[in-house]
């Protein structure tokens, strides 16, 4: 028998939201499992339980902003005499808890109940995952929620009783939501009130328009998003509520899917599997002093691997490499430098960046998007930019309009991401939106970078160290700083000659660095 | 569907003809009456005349009167004579002179060619093709300015066609005639000095399907008739602003080809229906209609329509011009449908909701 | 309730008073409507005038000579061909050019242009550019004033194509079988569009068969004005006196083409050359300088005072304003009143 807490999800974090509960009494839970979703400052989280067994009581409403510490639910521990699911009186086509994986795999539920996207959600996690993975209920709230106080407490306050008996007949599971009418679940969503997790007062515990209008509305009212960036949402595995529509009133479009999805910024729909969680919500909790980083850059390394699988399954690549001639370059910045402080000096990877960035403004067939079996071009040149992090993994945060910035703006945006990226203090927006990546890894020392892309983008741009090599021109030889630049590109929407176009473009960019 | 036509070298190979839309109709006209004795055209000023718009200029003293037939200003009489002579095995091609006076034969056309095969238990085909002009935009007024083809394309038992290119104004009469069901085809009157090019290869029309005239990624145009010229006009401009905007062209507006105008919006997930009937019950709003069914979550803004005004079209050239499809009106649509929105005018007919003085969508 | 068909023959024609002021009102009224006519030939030809036009001249003497038989309480539908029906109505020629420019100050606001001019203050319900679209109109504005005991005519004016449509015959069969009080003239000019009489009527008497639906009807020479407005008054008195609908056949003939889009192949030139022998206007105005009624000087005078006033109504029309776009809608559905309380 142990309490549930609000974690502390960042050194600076005292106090969070519970947004959203995961699981119900009654349900089972894993070590590890995510069982609720918080919201704090800066996102929403998805937290973990630590123990395995079953959840007996939940002690927080949804919505209600708790301090660290605080309990927000029981769990009854392995062995104990936790009830099972499907010991709620529950028909066992309700989902893959209560059957087998295999079984559960099968199991098709009237569309009514369940929309397709979830149905198959649930049919793909059981049939990957051996155990089966807590689904969202609609929890049997406590009655009253004992006042939280400040001081965090060992012992919950008694509570009121579980979940209420289901009626003959009526299963808790009638999804008292789902099986409600069209007129409570417009109101409920006219209210931003989320169904799931009212406890239902009327006839075999169906929600009434009443509990409806009594309930406290929840944080976040449905989305605004069109069909199709849904049905994208869903394939891509992206969390439309994170998303900024730019769409009609604020619409969720397409292109902001694929913006997210460029960084896989990305939360769990409730009920999914977690192997992909939010990037940089990673990196926020993986140096918020986590007591378990391991675990932490593990679900990271899980999500660059789903990735970059995806990424060398689906996307013939091919390579091309220039090795470019920089001594013009860095006379210019020696020049410039001139009598600036260290901080202020530009560095030969901005006018790298610049030049990338400018070069995609004259093949643009290399900005943008491989979808649907065609090139859709990005809207601007954004600018994704490799980051590789200290405890292990990377981030691609991005620089909006990079072409339109001078070399000095972009080295100041770029000093200022990395910084924050490495302390895990970047912004969901800014990790979103590029449409070509570019990896440095010149500061590693290797010569040249052979990228894989970034899906759905088309281009993968790499730069290696400034190195000084004997060189030939004009029929002499001579001693200056070159560096090689590669492109990997996707076959599918441009052909080698593009590339190369690409790359003589950066190549010449260079030479005239005054321009740039 | 613009097939680049690679000449050969040889002299006998044919070789691209310059024509008009209004000698294609003519070219198929000879042709049909060439190759198979069973047609005859039949309509008002069809003969001595030429057609009210030249259309079958010279056929009279080609033909003669008996397949070239003069019919006094009796449309209910000379269509039915038209479904009658189908019923009895001929193949007429029945001249309205513009689709308003067709009104004066709908109830042929509604109640006897549409109706015979099912009333009959399939014992009656009704064989026969009637042809008409159609559509605004030449300050005619209210009652010659109608676009009712998607009237008629509301009919079971009719085929409908629109041809708006030079080929399929040349090439799809015969597959038409060879329809053993009634067929309506209707011309845009703006379009019978089109002129241009004819492919040397083209061949039948397939009038099952619709045509792509031109690809895109970002936004499916979809028209037929005498507005797909501002359709392809209006791509050019969105081009300019780095709009990639595909153009439908439907061709056949019943049977409607789903497949065609869904795979389209399928790849480019936006949708602009352009339809020169009065918004309400129109053509562009079964296809909005079939999208939603069809392609819900194919969808990433709502379909526009972008139609003429709820109100007769009137003579006055800019009251005209504002009450008609136009291709500033086609451009602002596409852009809001990619959320790149233009700000709109006072009198832009486009707006999503036309509100009347009575303060609702009609 | 059944008609006998009973010709009135011992009723007492009317004679009209055919005093000079009376004839020379007539010239008046037909050099105007020649003289309007003319001049929109010239402004279609300058694109002032767009869409479909169809000229009157030729047929001046039907208009004109009709009119003297109608009071301003009786009511006029017409055709396409309508421009010199409406200025025998008394419509003004500035509001006509007007609406034909296009403008707000036309007699229908410019929504109607060259084939729909209307002005009901003048009881003018319009041009109808659908071939007999405007004869079963006429029986029904006939049947009101048989409902509602006034002794007005409903005059309908139509081509001999539209004798063709169904609406025609549907319409004269149910104006005799109720006796309406409607009369109808049928401005026979020989061709429909490009389609000779004899190729479109398998009976080319129209006063005979439109006698079959028993109506009172005859043939009149469309090109004397005297003798149309002879014919017209009979049949009116005919019409007041309640003894149902009439039938005049105007036998007459148009000197252009049937519209400014038409070429005119059909007909012979000769022919044509023959019929502007009968001209109408000129015809009077010859008549009249033999009869000493008419001299140059006054010839001269009164085409002056026509050039003057289509002058004007040319310039009034350039000047007036459109109506602005933002106004497209209007029109559509009678503007809502709030009932008197």
């Amino acid at each position: 028998m142990t309490e549930f807490t609000m974690p502390s999800l960042g050194a600076d974090m005292d106090e969070g939201v519970l947004q959203e509960w995961l699981v119900g009494p009654g349900d089972r839970v894993h070590k590890g499992d995510v069982v609720a979703v918080v919201e704090t400052d800066k996102a929403a989280i998805e937290v973990e339980c630590f123990e395995s067994g079953t959840v007996a009581r939940l002690l927080v409403r949804p919505g209600t902003r708790v301090p660290v510490g605080a309990p927000l639910a029981v769990i009854e521990g392995e062995g104990a005499s936790g009830a099972r699911a499907g010991a709620r009186g529950e028909p066992t086509t309700t989902g893959a808890e209560a059957v087998s994986p295999m079984v559960a795999a099968s199991v098709k539920r009237p569309r009514s109940q369940n929309p397709p996207m979830r149905a198959k959600a649930d049919r793909e996690r059981a049939a990957r995952d051996e155990r089966p993975k807590p689904r969202r209920k609609a929890a049997g709230e406590p009655k009253s929620v004992p006042e939280i106080r400040s001081e965090p407490r060992k012992e919950p306050a008694h509570t009121a009783a579980g979940p209420i008996p289901p009626q003959p007949g009526v299963s808790a599971e009638t999804d008292s939501a789902l099986g409600t009418g069209p007129l409570v679940r417009h109101l409920a969503l006219q209210r931003g009130v989320d169904l799931m997790t009212l406890h239902g007062t009327g006839r075999g515990g169906r929600i009434t328009r009443a509990d409806v209008e009594h309930a406290q509305p929840g944080p976040v009212p449905r989305v605004r998003a069109t069909p199709y960036a849904r049905r994208l949402a869903h394939d891509l595995d992206v969390d439309l509520t994170e998303l900024r529509g730019t769409g009609d009133g604020g619409a969720v479009r397409a292109a902001d899917v694929h913006a997210a999805v460029c960084t896989r910024a990305v939360r769990h729909q409730p009920g999914r599997p977690t192997a992909h969680q939010r990037d940089d919500e990673r990196t926020q909790v993986a140096v918020a002093g986590d007591t378990r980083p391991e675990q932490r850059t593990d679900t990271m390394r899980r999500a660059i691997a789903d990735l970059m699988s995806r990424s060398k399954r689906e996307i013939p690549h091919y390579y091309l490499s220039t090795t470019i001639d920089l001594a013009g370059a860095v006379d210019w910045l020696r020049r410039l430098n001139r009598g600036r402080p260290p901080t202020d000096r530009l560095v030969p990877a901005a006018l790298l960046l610049k030049a990338a960035a400018v070069a995609a403004r004259e093949v643009p067939a290399l900005n943008g998007f491989w979808q649907n079996g065609g090139f859709v071009p990005g809207a601007a040149i954004n600018l994704g930019v490799a980051v590789s992090l200290r405890q292990g993994g990377l981030l691609a945060p991005v620089i909006d309009r990079a072409d339109a910035l001078s070399p000095e703006a972009l080295m100041a945006r770029l000093k200022d991401l990395v910084q924050r990226a490495r302390r895990g203090r970047l912004r969901g927006s800014e990790l979103s939106g590029a449409t070509l990546t570019v990896t440095n890894l010149g500061d590693q020392g290797v010569e040249s970078v052979f990228g894989v892309i970034h899906p759905p983008q088309v281009a993968m741009v790499g730069f290696g160290a400034v190195v000084e090599r004997p060189w030939a021109t004009g029929g002499m030889l001579g001693v200056r700083p070159v560096v090689t630049a590669t492109l990997a590109a996707d076959h599918r929407a441009t052909d080698g000659a593009v590339g190369a176009r690409y790359l003589t473009a950066v190549d010449q960019l260079l030479q005239k660095p005054e321009e740039l | 569907m613009t097939a680049t036509h690679t000449r050969t070298s040889t002299p006998t190979a044919p070789s691209d003809r310059k024509t008009t839309y209004r000698e294609a109709m003519r070219e198929a006209l000879r042709e049909a009456l060439g190759t198979d004795e069973r047609v005859f055209l039949m309509g008002e000023d069809v003969g001595r005349y030429g057609g009210c718009f030249g259309v079958s200029l010279g056929l009279l003293e080609e033909f003669g009167p008996e397949r070239i037939r003069d019919a006094p200003l009796s449309e209910s009489a000379f269509v039915g004579a038209g479904i009658g002579a189908a019923l009895a095995g001929m193949r007429p091609i029945v001249e309205i002179m513009t689709v308003n006076f067709s009104l004066l034969a709908l109830d042929q056309i509604l109640n006897n060619a549409a109706t015979l095969l099912h009333m009959s238990g399939g014992q009656l085909p009704v064989p026969i093709v009637i042809r008409m002009t159609t559509g605004a935009g030449r300050q005619l007024a209210a009652q010659h300015s109608h676009s009712l083809e998607g009237w008629y394309a509301h009919i079971p038992g009719l085929r409908v066609l629109a041809p708006a290119t030079l080929t399929d104004a040349r090439y799809m009469l015969a597959p038409a005639l060879a329809d053993p069901d009634p067929v309506l085809i209707f011309e845009h009157g703006s379009l019978y000095n089109a002129s241009g090019e004819l492919p040397a290869d083209a061949g039948p029309v397939d009038i099952d399907h619709a045509a792509v005239r031109r690809a895109g990624t970002d936004v499916s145009l979809i028209t037929y008739g005498g507005s797909l010229p501002k359709a392809l006009a209006a791509a050019d401009d969105l081009a300019g602003g780095g709009i990639s905007a595909e153009v439908v062209d439907l061709r056949t507006l019943r049977p409607l080809d789903d497949a065609t105008i869904g795979g389209s919006v399928a790849r480019t997930h936006r949708a602009v229906v352009v339809d020169e009937g009065w918004r309400t019950g129109s053509l562009a709003a079964e296809i909005s209609a079939r999208l939603t069914e069809q392609h819900f979550y194919d969808l990433d803004a709502p379909v526009e329509r972008v139609c003429s005004a709820e109100v007769p079209i009137p003579y006055a050239r800019r009251l005209e011009e504002a009450a008609l499809p136009q291709v500033h009106g086609i451009v602002a649509a596409a852009r809001r449908t990619v959320g790149d929105p233009v700000p709109a005018s006072g009198a832009d007919e486009t707006k999503r909701q036309p509100v009347n003085r009575e303060g609702g969508p009609r | 309730m059944s008609t006998t068909r009973t010709r009135c023959a011992s009723r007492p024609a009317t004679r009209p008073n055919r005093q000079a002021a009376h004839r020379m009102a007539l010239l008046k009224s037909m050099l105007r409507v020649r003289r309007f006519e003319e001049r929109c030939v010239e402004m279609y030809s300058a694109a002032r005038i767009r869409g479909f036009m169809h000229l009157y001249i030729g047929e001046e003497a039907v208009a004109v000579g009709v009119n003297e038989a109608l009071t301003a309480d009786d009511a006029v539908v017409s055709t396409y061909r309508e421009h010199g029906h409406a200025l025998a109505r008394g419509v003004p020629a500035e509001a006509i050019m007007a609406e034909m420019f296009g403008k707000v100050t036309g007699c229908s606001r410019g929504r109607g242009g060259s084939m729909h001019l209307f002005d009901v203050g003048r009881r003018f319900y319009g041009g109808n550019a659908i071939v007999g679209g405007g004869l079963p109109l006429a029986a029904g504005l006939a049947l009101a004033d048989r409902m509602t005991g006034q002794g007005r005519v409903t005059c309908c004016f139509f081509g001999d194509g539209a004798f063709a449509e169904g609406e025609f015959h549907e319409t004269a069969n149910l104006a005799a079988l109720w006796g309406l009080p409607l009369l109808l003239v049928c401005e026979n000019n020989l061709y429909a569009m490009g389609t000779a009489l004899a190729r479109h009527q398998a009976q080319t008497d129209l006063a005979l068969r439109a006698a079959g639906y028993g109506m009172v009807s005859w043939a009149v020479d469309g090109m004397d004005v005297f003798a149309v407005e002879d014919a017209a008054r009979r049949a009116a008195e005919g019409v007041r006196a309640g003894t149902g609908p009439h039938f005049l056949e105007m036998r007459t003939y148009r000197f252009r083409a049937h519209s400014m889009y038409d070429s005119d192949r059909y007909r012979d030139k000769a022919e044509i050359e023959q019929w502007k022998e009968r001209d109408p206007v000129e015809g009077l105005a010859r008549r009249l300088r033999e009869a000493k009624e008419l001299t140059d000087k006054a010839r001269s005078v009164l085409e002056d005072r026509l050039a003057a006033e289509i002058d004007g109504a040319v310039a009034a029309a350039e000047q007036a304003a459109e109506e602005p776009v933002e106004d497209l809608l209007k029109y559509v559905t009678s503007p809502v009143e709030a009932s008197p309380p």
